[in-house]
């Protein structure tokens, strides 16, 4: 490919010649394969996650216990939870900063390639772990991917040892990650690419990573606490040894919030790129679209205790919270009012990322909307822990974070294979996901406005209507993803037209300069952007 | 590339002290939450060490109702009253409230009381000069006790408290007992 | 024609707001789509808070779909339209930020003001102190000495799809908890094991019972009625199985029933007294054994005796059941602190924990032939 400037760097991650097999894959140190690998991964992780939402689903279908055992059920909602959050949605997200974000600052490579496969192929173990509990005698974790003490502490089976493990390593991948994005955003960007010229995507990236190394060692603090409150005798969350299950919450939500917006940021970047392109105009707002993500990574600090309005907070900490809260709806608002503006007056078309993004603003609109009525806490009294709350934060990662991954791989597909996927199947895979995903989600509100608990594996009668719509809207959701296994076994056996470099019509950006497909290394010597 | 390392490496160690800090941050909470808990009384936790009681101005115009509630918690076989249901009390005023326990299983066992007050905030105004609840109580099969606590209110008790609740749950603790007696034997 | 257009929009309306409200009747009924008013103050200024902060939410969501949709249909490039090349405006972008900081503050006001009377803490006229454990509530009246446990009460063999399931299928008690209606009741609540929520829709009441601490919540019923609710928080296999139910009564009916408790609970403890000079027959305590079984034992150990592997350890075949007497009764009594194993000595009787430790002695193969009877229980429990 270029060997001219093969010849002045000798690094062994930019050896031309990639080993063959297993080997190049074990081996790598290019971020293109890395985030390959990341991609895939994620993707069998979606499955696996949703094979498991498929389990609950059938249990759910209609009343009375007819497939699993409550035991199993639970098992089945905490790991699918787990593997969705840190499987699917944060995998497939670094991912496409590892793909994107050396493309689009005018880098060579991440700047700390060999950490970065490292960072990757911990994963697959973490899973194996995890997964592998389910098979120990009495079972996985089964207290919920909140693990609230002491459910995962005194009373949990002995699993749990393996749940803390494979939590710390998924931790630790996610931190390698996050450093070497902030490394490299910091460091590796192209002469004249300042900060504010920087696309939104790699903004937010930069963001969320920060909001990465800030908390994922407070959740690998609080799993640590949850093992040696279980097996070496400390007493943090227990009340007869003078700890509080209480303040378990605390420590866990302090990391669950940000981490929350850790799987929304991004996709707010991905929309922020998608919805110039096919409007054919530039973001309008890019300063305060900054200034928005920023502020809502930092408001993500000081909201935690939402989650906790029921355990018995004072008043003023009632109110000092609702309020924090709500105050997350005015930059959040104005990301949203800002791709609308963008869209206004543009030229308009429907490619599938535009599909997908436009679906995204409407979908993550309804859950922002329905996540501002549980910030208020008098009526939260009522919405807690029931399927309202379910509706809500499915409608912000699955039609939100979910939508979004799913947007920016037809975005950039074209640009990684050098071939249009199939937009027959494409059109499919939309249509068929967006009726699904509503008739799965939204009565979700109904039931649990009704008073329908979460996380239980059987209902009273009163529900039973809706819920059978629900599974069946949550098997077609689940079928319509083989739609898209298909389209991207096919792109990735490079089956479609050929692309030009530019690929889309409106797209603009240094991921846009080189050519289709992106080749093995790119911008060794570094673009100069004016 | 190359040229660009030393930086890489500075940033590099920065975001590596911050990872690091933030894990100590989270063991930090611990503390953090103690100290909060006891400026704010969030979750009712009452000072676990004995207040002192000079200079307090009785506030005679002022009535408060303390109830106290006792339990056990699931295998603690110990029968655990308080000889008081509930006290009225001007802010101020000493006062003292007596604890009966009674270990009815035939094995020696170690009792930890733990309290909880609700509403929560008005945790903080409960001063404690003496209390079981300090200490962990050991009680030989059949022993019974009489335990008492002398606590008053603060006088800075905010006006809309006009009465609130003292629980304490009684924890066996024998066996962490047993094991702190081994460590320091 | 014009008319016409306003009829249809009115039935439109009349039909969604039909659908919306309707329903919110206290018996939910399938399709309900909305939060119950409930039937005290706070409950119904929960429901009108509710649909205030959702009216917004809807018409902010409205309009900014609207603006969408216009830009989707008119400027499409299909239709041939050249981009606009606008990318800011510092005015627009504060007008948008303000806006919404304006709404907040008329959401906040009204949500403050609900918040603050939810958290009234004068005086109650009653106090029950509700108790969480691992599967079921306790209910005890400070200011009368009546206590009870409260367990769900549909049959096993309707969750497995043998019988058929009745209209309160899961939201039934074997004994609820009975308030007075015009009185303010207060809640004090508190788990023995795990964290678990308090909930009656009806009340708008949602607390959680935190181990070792203890959590306040109030209510006054206007109405008499069965009110019904469940367990909010995770709390384990059975979390789904531990219903909440409420009966709230006018105040003479409130007093007659729990004058008629106070007399229930007296007898019951001179039956105990008689007990202890008695044996019973070995029928007889495998009779109320296994019934006794059923109910506190089969959740975790399971009807076979068999235990969850890894989980719940099995009682068919185990040291504890065949061998050691006294071990089996202090497990009983007692349970094992630290672990799922509760003690049973506040919730069953003298004769019940004789009889389903008989039961497990002699059931499923563990043909000790012993009978266990209750002054055995009551010597461990007492040490005489």
């Amino acid at each position: 490919m270029t060997t001219a400037t093969d010849e002045l760097h000798h690094d062994d991650h930019h050896h031309d010649h990639k080993p063959s097999g297993i080997m190049r894959w074990l081996l790598t140190t290019n971020h293109k394969d890395i985030s390959s690998l990341y991609l895939w991964f994620a993707f069998i992780m979606f499955l696996v996650g949703g094979a498991m939402a498929m389990v609950i689903r059938a249990e759910l279908f209609q009343p009375g216990l007819q497939i699993v055992e409550p035991d199993f059920f639970n098992q089945m909602t905490t790991v699918h939870g787990l593997i969705m959050v840190f499987g699917a949605v944060m995998p497939a997200f670094t991912g496409l900063a590892n793909w994107m974000v050396p493309l689009m600052i005018g880098a060579p490579d991440m700047a700390l390639p060999r950490m970065n496969n490292w960072s990757f192929w911990i994963l697959p173990f973490a899973f194996a772990i995890l997964l592998s509990s389910l098979f120990m005698e009495g079972g996985g974790p089964n207290f919920g991917w909140t693990f609230y003490a002491p459910l995962s502490t005194t009373y949990s089976n002995d699993s749990t040892a393996l749940f803390v493990f494979s939590v710390h390593i998924m931790g630790a991948s996610s931190i390698m990650g996050a450093i070497n994005v902030i490394v490299t955003i910091l460091n590796m960007r192209a002469p004249g690419m300042t900060l504010m010229k920087m696309p939104l995507f790699v903004w937010t990236w930069l963001i969320t990573a920060f909001l990465l190394i800030a908390v994922m060692p407070v959740l690998a603090g609080a799993v640590t606490m949850v093992l040696t409150d279980k097996y070496f005798g400390t007493s943090f969350f227990d009340a007869a040894g003078g700890g509080d299950p209480v303040m378990f919450q605390h420590i866990f939500w302090f990391f669950g919030h940000p981490e929350v917006y850790i799987m929304i940021l991004p996709a707010f970047g991905i929309i922020s790129q998608i919805v110039p392109t096919f409007s054919r105009k530039k973001l309008f707002g890019y300063a305060s679209m900054v200034y928005a993500t920023a502020s809502i990574a930092l408001l993500s600090f000081v909201v935690w205790a939402h989650h906790m309005f029921t355990t018995g907070m004072p008043l003023f900490g009632e109110l000092f919270f609702m309020i924090a809260t709500m105050l997350i709806s005015v930059p959040t608002g104005v990301k949203v009012f800002n791709w609308v503006a963008t869209m206004w007056r543009g030229a308009i078309s429907f490619e599938m990322p535009m599909m997908f993004s436009l679906a995204f603003i409407v979908l993550f609109t309804i859950g922002g909307l329905s996540g501002l009525m549980l910030a208020i806490t008098p009526v939260d009294f009522q919405y807690h822990d029931t399927y309202f709350v379910v509706a809500h934060f499915h409608y912000v990662l699955v039609t939100g974070a979910v939508f979004s991954i799913m947007a920016a791989a037809y975005y950039w597909l074209p640009k990684w294979t050098g071939k249009m996927y199939d937009t027959t199947l494409a059109q499919w895979h939309f249509w068929c996901s967006l009726i699904s995903v509503n008739l799965l989600f939204f009565p979700m509100h109904f039931v649990g406005l009704a008073g329908m608990p979460r996380r239980i594996p059987d209902y009273a009668l009163q529900f039973a209507d809706f819920n059978k719509w629900i599974s069946i809207g949550g098997f077609a959701f689940g079928l319509s993803q083989l739609i898209f296994l298909a389209l991207l076994i096919k792109a990735c056996r490079k089956q479609g037209e050929p692309v030009s470099d530019q690929v889309w019509e409106g797209a603009e950006g240094l991921e846009w300069e080189v050519p289709s497909p992106a080749p093995y290394h790119t911008f060794e010597t570094p673009p100069v952007v004016k | 590339m190359e040229s660009k390392q030393p930086e890489i490496r500075k940033t590099v160690i920065k975001l590596v002290a911050v990872v690091i800090g933030m894990f100590g941050f989270g063991f930090a909470l611990v503390p953090l939450y103690d100290v909060f808990c006891e400026i704010t009384g969030i979750n009712g936790k009452t000072s676990d060490v004995a207040a002192t009681y000079e200079n307090v101005v009785v506030d005679k115009g002022r009535w408060v109702n303390v109830e106290f509630i006792t339990r056990t918690n699931s295998g603690m076989p110990w029968e655990f009253k308080s000889q008081t249901k509930r006290v009225r009390v001007n802010p101020g005023e000493m006062h003292q409230v007596d604890f009966y326990a009674h270990n009815t299983s035939s094995r020696d066992i170690v009792g930890q009381a733990v309290p909880s007050v609700s509403p929560g905030t008005a945790a903080i105004y409960l001063n404690k000069t003496e209390c079981f609840c300090f200490d962990q109580q050991p009680l030989k099969a059949g022993e019974e006790v009489i335990m008492p606590m002398r606590f008053y209110v603060d006088p800075a008790l905010p006006e809309d408290i006009t009465y609130f609740t003292l629980q304490y749950t009684l924890y066996d603790v024998t066996e962490q007992a047993q094991e702190i007696a081994y460590n320091r034997g | 024609m014009r008319n016409k257009l306003y009829q249809l929009i009115a039935l439109a309306l009349s039909f969604i707001s039909t659908a919306l409200f309707a329903a919110s009747d206290t018996h939910p009924d399938a399709y309900q789509l909305n939060l119950t008013k409930g039937v005290t103050d706070i409950s119904q200024e929960v429901y009108d808070l509710h649909m205030t902060i959702f009216i917004i939410c809807v018409v902010i969501g409205a309009g900014v779909f609207a603006v969408m949709l216009w830009s989707t249909i008119f400027h499409r490039k299909s239709r041939g339209v050249k981009p606009a090349t606008f990318h800011e405006s510092v005015k627009v972008e504060i007008a948008w930020t303000v806006a919404p900081f304006v709404i907040l503050i008329f959401m906040a006001i009204p949500a403050a003001q609900t918040l603050i009377a939810m958290e009234d803490t004068t005086e109650a006229d009653i106090t029950v102190l509700v108790t969480g454990s691992q599967w079921k509530w306790h209910y005890k009246y400070m200011d009368d000495e009546v206590e009870f446990f409260s367990l769900m009460a549909t049959q096993q063999e309707e969750i497995k799809n043998k019988f058929e399931k009745n209209p309160n299928y899961l939201l039934e008690v074997d004994r609820p908890l009975v308030i007075p209606t015009d009185k303010k009741v207060r809640f004090l609540i508190t788990s023995d094991d795990v964290i678990h929520s308090w909930w009656v829709p009806a009340f708008a009441v949602k607390k959680d019972a935190n181990p070792g601490f203890i959590n306040e919540a109030w209510t006054k019923v206007n109405e008499p009625g069965i009110y019904r609710g469940q367990c909010a928080e995770l709390c384990g296999k059975d979390h789904g199985f531990m219903p909440v139910v409420v009966i709230a009564k006018e105040p003479a009916e409130y007093e007659a029933w729990i004058a008629e408790q106070k007399e229930i609970q007296r007898l019951a403890k001179e039956e105990e007294q008689k007990l202890l000079a008695m044996n019973m027959d070995m029928a007889e305590l495998m009779s109320v054994g296994e019934r006794v079984y059923a109910t506190a034992c089969a959740a975790c150990h399971m009807p076979n005796g068999e235990g969850l592997p890894g989980v719940f350890p099995a009682l068919k075949g185990s040291d504890i059941a065949l061998n050691d007497m006294q071990k089996h009764i202090d497990v009983v009594v007692n349970g094992i602190p630290g672990t799922a194993m509760q003690s049973y000595a506040k919730q069953l009787s003298l004769k019940e924990m004789a009889a389903v430790i008989t039961y497990e002695r002699n059931a499923w193969g563990n043909d000790t032939g012993e009978t266990v009877q209750a002054k055995d229980v009551n010597a461990l429990m007492n040490g005489n």
